[in-house]
C-alpha cells in the first residue's frame, strides 16, 4: 500500500509540471495584456505602462517568466495579482468559503435528490415511477445551467418577486436575519446547480443499482425472508454504492473549482467567477493559480477514489 | 463675441450688474459652455457659485444602507493605482479630492477651503501658479489631521517613477510646495491655463502620508493601507474583496454638516449590465448601478417596471471612424502602416469628402443608440463652450459619388471604381460589440451605392483594444484602411484629448504603438494651433484655438465623428442624487440621501 501511494504520488510530479507547462504557455500564447485599460487612456503616460511591465517581468521571454513563476509557486508563494495589486492567495482565500458553501451544498442537494430517486426507481424498473424520473433526469442534465438560472430569475425575481438574484457575501445582519438572508439568497444557485448534478446522479446510482440487484447474493438473502428494506439498504446499495462514492470523490475538486456560468449569473463571489474575471483582465498570476490549484486536487482526488474504492472492495489490492 | 466685450461682461459680473446665471447663458449664446465660461470667471476674479444641489436632511445617519451595483468590480482601492473609473469610483468612497467638478463645469470645494480665484490670490496673472487653501477642521478616519504635508506627499508619491502611479500624468510636470500648515502652492513649468488637474476630480484624491510615507516607489505595493483604506470621506472601510464587494460605513466626524445620509454603503460588482439594470429598474434589489452598457430599447422596457429611472449624462466620449493615412498593406522596416508610406488613395481629398458623406449618422443614432449616442458632427462635443459651432455633417451618397466620379474614380464592369489601375477597396475594422456591427453595415450598405467595395472585420475587444506588440489586429498598430471606435474625454478640458492627432504623437513600431495618434494623420497647422493653445492664458483666445484644431480635425477627415457617447447610470426612484459628467459616478456621494 505504501509502495503504491509513493509510486502515485511520484508520478503525480511529472504530470503537474506538465499540466502547468501547458497552461502557462497557453496563456502567454493569448491575446491580451493586463494594463490595456491603460494605454487607451490619454492621462496616463506611456512610461507609467512601462513600468508596470518592467516591473512585473512581463517583458522578459515566456520561459524565463516560467521558471520565475514555477520557483515562487514551489515555495509556496502564489503570486501577485496585476490587477488588484494582492497576493494572489489572499484573493483565493477570500473566495473559499463562499464558493464551499454554495457548491457544497449544491452537492448535497444532488445526492439527496439522485440517492433515493434512483434506488428506487431501479427497484422497480420500467415502473411509471422509474419512467418519469428517467424522463426529469433526461430533461435535468441537458438543459445548460444559464438557462435555468435565467428561467428561475425570471419565475421567482421577477414575476413573483420572492427571492433576491444578486448573491451577496457580506451581509449586514445578525442572527436569525442574518441565515435567513443567506438561505434566501442561495436557494436559486444552489438549486440550479444541484438539480444539474443530481439529473445525472440519477441515472448513475440507477444503473448501479440495477447492476447488483440481479446477482444471485441478493436473490439469496430475499430466499432467507429478509425484509425488502433491509435487502436493499444492507445488501444492494452498499455494493452498488462503491462506483458512485468514487464518482463522488472525483467530482470533489468541482467543489473548489467553482461553477464559472452560474456564478456569474447570480453574482456569487466564487472561485469561478474570479477565474472569469481575470480571464478577461488577463491577470495571469490569478489565472495560473487558480487552474494550478485545480489541477493539484484533480490529481489528489483521484489517488484519493482509487485508494477509497480499494478501502470499500476488498477484492481490489494494490500490489 | 471679441476680448473687450468680453472682459466688460465679466466686469459686469464682478461688480453685481449682472448675475452669474445670465452671464453663462450669453456665454452659451456664442457657443462657450458653462464649464468653460466659469473658468473665465476665476480667471475674471469672480467667486464661484455654490454647489445648485438642495440637501434636504437635516441630520447625519440615519438613512439605512445604500447598495450600489457596479457590474464591472472594483480591483483595487488606492485611488493612485486606480485603472479604471470603476476603482477610482470605489476609492471615492474613502478618500477625497480638494475640489470636485460639478454639472455645469463648475469647480466646488471638497476639501479645500475655497476654489483659488485671482481675487482670492489663489491664482497667479501669469498661470503659473495656483495656492489652495486647505479646510482646518478635516481629520483622517484614524483622526489624525488632514494637512498641507499630506498634499505634497500626494504629489511626491504620484511622481515617483517607482510608485508607477495612473495619476502621474497629472503629478510629474508639477511643484508643491508647502506654504503653511493648510496652505499649499501648485507650481507649473510654463502658463498653464487648464490649472485645475492635479488634486482635482477623479485623479485628485489624497492618500494619508502618515500610513505611506514608509511605502513609496517601489514598495507602495505593500502598503496595508491599499486594503484598508483610511481617508478623509463620507463613509469609513469596512470591507473589501477585491473583485466582489467594497463595504463602508458612516464616518460620524465627516467633515460637512448633517453629512453622510446614510449609515453603510455597499458597491458590489461583478455580472452583466443588462441584469445590474434590471436589479435597479425592475427588482429595486439595488439603489443604484453604473455605465449602463445596453441598449436603449431594453432600457426603456425596464424603466416602464417603474421602480427606478435613466440618468443621461453628458460627457466628451465620441465614437468616431478613422481614415488610416500611411499605407496598411506595405510593409517597411518590421511594420505595416509605417509613417513612411502613403495610403495609396485614402490621401486623397475627394475620397475623405465622400467616405465622411457616406456615414448615415442619424440612423445610427435612431437604429442603434437612442439616448446612448447623439449623431455629431465634432470631435470635440462636451462641455459645450468647446463645442464648434462651424461644423455639420450630411449623408448623402449621390454626392459621393459624383465627388469621386469628378476625381477620376470611374465604376468598373464590377460596380467598383477604380483609377490608374487602383480599386476603391477598404477593409474596416471595429471591436466585436452588437451596435458596431450594425454601425458597420451601414456603412457598407452606402459605400456600396457610392462603388465602394468594403470589407467588414471585427475583433475580439480584448486583442483590438490590447498594447500586445506582438498582435497585428490592434487599434493601435491600425493595420487596415478605416477603423471604428470610442475615445474617451476624462477631464473637462479637451487639451489633453485632442493630443491623439498630434504628428509627433503618431503610433509607430519604435514607441511600440503606444502614441496617441493612431490615423497618423499630419497637419501642420494642426500642430502649430494645438501648440499656441497650450500657452495661450486668455480663456477665450485658448478656447477659439481649440474649437479651430477641432474643425482642421472634422474637416480634414482626420476623424468622422459618429455619435458622442453620454454616460448612462440607472438609479432608484426614491434615491436623491448628482451626477456630473465632469468627475467620477460618486463625485457627489456625501450629498447623496434617499427622499423623504
Amino acid at each position: 500500500m505504501a509502495d503504491y501511494l509513493l509510486r502515485r504520488l511520484l508520478i503525480a510530479i511529472p504530470s503537474l509540471l506538465g499540466i502547468s507547462a501547458v497552461l502557462y504557455t497557453v496563456l502567454a500564447l493569448a491575446p491580451g495584456d493586463p494594463f490595456q485599460e491603460l494605454a487607451t487612456n490619454p492621462n496616463v503616460p506611456p512610461e507609467v505602462q512601462e513600468a508596470l511591465r518592467r516591473k512585473f517581468g512581463l517583458d522578459d521571454p515566456v520561459y524565463v517568466r516560467y521558471v520565475r513563476w514555477l520557483t515562487a509557486m514551489l515555495q509556496g508563494d502564489w503570486g501577485y495579482s496585476f490587477v488588484s495589486r494582492v497576493d494572489v492567495d489572499t484573493l483565493i482565500l477570500q473566495r473559499l468559503p463562499t464558493t464551499l458553501i454554495v457548491i457544497g451544498s449544491s452537492q448535497i442537494l444532488a445526492l439527496l435528490i439522485a440517492l433515493p430517486v434512483g434506488i428506487y426507481a431501479a427497484t422497480r424498473p420500467y415502473s411509471i415511477f422509474d419512467q418519469i424520473a428517467n424522463t426529469l433526469a433526461f430533461v435535468g442534465f441537458s438543459l445548460p445551467t444559464f438557462f435555468t438560472g435565467l428561467l428561475l430569475i425570471l419565475v421567482f425575481s421577477i414575476w413573483l418577486d420572492w427571492l433576491p438574484f444578486v448573491y451577496r457575501a457580506d451581509i449586514a445582519a445578525t442572527g436569525w436575519q442574518f441565515y435567513w438572508e443567506h438561505i434566501k439568497q442561495s436557494i436559486m444557485p444552489v438549486t440550479v446547480l444541484g438539480l444539474f448534478q443530481g439529473a445525472s446522479l440519477v441515472r448513475y446510482v440507477r444503473s448501479a443499482v440495477l447492476d447488483v440487484i440481479r446477482l444471485d447474493y441478493v436473490t439469496t438473502a430475499r430466499s432467507k425472508g429478509l425484509e425488502e428494506r433491509v435487502v436493499i439498504l444492507k445488501h444492494v446499495v452498499r455494493n452498488a454504492l462503491i462506483p458512485v462514492v468514487t464518482l463522488i470523490a472525483l467530482q470533489m475538486p468541482a467543489v473548489f473549482g467553482g461553477a464559472i456560468v452560474t456564478e456569474q449569473i447570480f453574482r456569487v463571489p466564487g472561485i469561478g467567477s474570479l477565474l472569469i474575471s481575470s480571464m478577461l483582465a488577463n491577470d495571469t498570476p490569478v489565472i495560473m493559480a487558480v487552474t494550478f490549484v485545480f489541477a493539484c486536487l484533480v490529481v489528489l482526488f483521484n489517488l484519493i477514489a482509487d485508494i477509497l474504492y480499494g478501502w470499500l472492495d476488498p477484492r481490489i489490492s494494490y500490489c | 463675441m471679441d476680448d473687450k466685450k468680453l472682459s466688460k461682461l465679466i466686469g459686469d459680473v464682478k461688480h453685481g450688474r449682472l448675475s452669474r446665471r445670465r452671464f453663462l447663458q450669453r456665454m452659451a449664446a456664442v457657443g462657450l459652455a458653462a464649464p468653460f465660461a466659469n473658468q473665465l470667471l476665476a480667471l475674471g476674479d469672480v467667486a464661484m457659485a455654490q454647489s445648485p444641489f438642495q440637501y434636504a436632511p437635516t441630520k447625519a445617519g440615519g438613512g439605512g444602507p445604500l447598495k450600489l451595483l457596479f457590474w464591472q468590480a472594483p480591483t483595487l482601492l488606492n485611488p493612485h493605482f486606480a485603472v479604471g473609473t470603476k476603482d477610482q469610483n470605489a476609492a471615492r468612497i474613502f478618500y477625497e479630492p480638494l475640489a470636485g467638478w460639478d454639472p455645469d463645469g463648475n469647480l466646488f470645494p471638497i476639501l479645500a477651503a475655497e476654489i483659488p480665484t485671482r481675487e482670492n490670490g489663489g491664482l497667479s496673472a501669469d498661470g503659473q501658479s495656483v495656492v489652495w487653501k486647505l479646510k482646518k477642521d478635516v481629520t483622517w478616519h484614524d483622526g489624525k489631521p488632514f494637512t498641507a504635508d499630506d498634499c505634497v506627499f500626494n504629489w511626491e508619491f504620484a511622481r515617483d517613477p517607482g510608485t508607477a502611479a495612473t495619476t502621474s500624468g497629472s503629478y510629474k510636470d508639477i511643484k508643491v510646495e508647502k506654504v503653511d500648515s493648510h496652505t499649499i502652492k501648485v507650481v507649473f513649468a510654463k502658463p498653464t491655463p487648464f490649472w485645475a488637474d492635479a488634486f482635482v476630480g477623479g485623479r485628485g484624491m489624497i492618500i494619508p502620508k502618515h500610513l505611506y510615507e514608509a511605502f513609496t516607489g517601489d514598495k507602495s505595493r505593500e502598503a496595508p493601507a491599499n486594503l484598508k483604506p483610511v481617508g478623509t470621506g463620507p463613509y469609513k472601510f469596512v470591507d473589501f474583496k477585491p473583485g466582489d464587494n467594497v463595504r463602508g460605513e458612516r464616518n460620524d466626524k465627516y467633515h460637512l454638516p448633517n453629512r453622510p445620509f446614510f449609515d453603510t454603503i455597499e458597491m458590489k460588482g461583478g455580472g452583466d449590465a443588462v441584469s445590474a439594470a434590471r436589479a435597479v429598474l425592475q427588482t429595486g434589489e439595488f439603489d443604484h448601478a453604473w455605465n449602463m452598457q445596453v441598449e436603449d430599447s431594453v432600457l426603456k422596457n425596464l424603466e416602464t417596471g417603474g421602480k427606478g429611472r435613466v440618468v443621461i449624462t453628458p460627457s466628451g466620449n465620441v465614437e468616431m471612424i478613422i481614415l488610416n493615412n500611411t499605407d496598411p498593406w506595405t510593409e517597411v522596416d518590421g511594420e505595416r502602416s509605417s509613417i513612411k508610406t502613403k495610403h495609396p488613395f485614402l490621401t486623397e481629398k475627394p475620397v475623405r469628402q465622400a467616405l465622411a458623406l457616406l456615414v448615415d449618422k442619424d440612423s445610427v443614432e435612431k437604429h442603434i443608440y437612442g439616448r446612448t449616442g447623439q449623431a455629431t458632427a465634432n470631435f470635440v462635443n462636451n462641455p459645450a463652450k468647446f463645442r464648434s459651432p462651424n461644423t455639420k455633417y450630411e449623408f448623402n451618397v449621390e454626392k459621393a459619388a459624383k465627388l469621386l466620379e469628378d476625381a477620376g474614380w470611374k465604376k468598373g464592369p464590377d460596380g467598383i471604381r477604380a483609377k490608374d489601375g487602383k480599386k476603391l477597396k477598404l477593409v474596416y475594422q471595429t471591436s466585436t460589440n452588437a451596435p458596431r456591427q450594425k454601425n458597420q453595415a451601414i456603412v457598407k450598405q452606402a459605400c456600396q451605392k457610392a462603388g465602394i467595395d468594403v470589407e467588414l472585420k471585427s475583433i475580439t475587444a480584448s486583442v483590438f483594444f490590447s498594447s500586445d506588440v506582438a498582435n497585428p489586429d490592434t487599434f493601435t498598430k491600425f493595420y487596415t484602411d478605416i477603423e471604428m471606435y470610442t475615445t474617451t474625454m476624462p477631464q473637462p478640458d479637451p487639451e489633453v484629448f485632442l493630443h491623439q492627432f498630434l504628428s509627433w504623437e503618431a503610433a509607430t513600431k519604435d514607441n511600440k504603438w503606444q502614441g496617441r495618434n493612431i490615423s497618423r494623420w499630419k497637419n501642420e497647422e494642426y500642430d502649430n494651433t494645438h501648440k499656441a493653445a497650450q500657452s495661450e492664458l486668455d480663456p477665450v483666445k485658448r478656447a477659439a484655438l481649440l474649437i479651430k484644431c477641432n474643425d482642421l480635425i472634422v474637416n480634414d477627415q482626420a476623424a468622422i465623428p459618429v455619435v458622442s457617447r453620454p454616460t448612462v447610470s440607472a438609479t432608484s426612484n426614491s434615491i436623491a442624487n448628482l451626477i456630473s459628467g465632469w468627475d467620477l459616478e460618486l463625485g457627489y456621494l456625501h450629498d447623496w440621501h434617499r427622499k423623504a
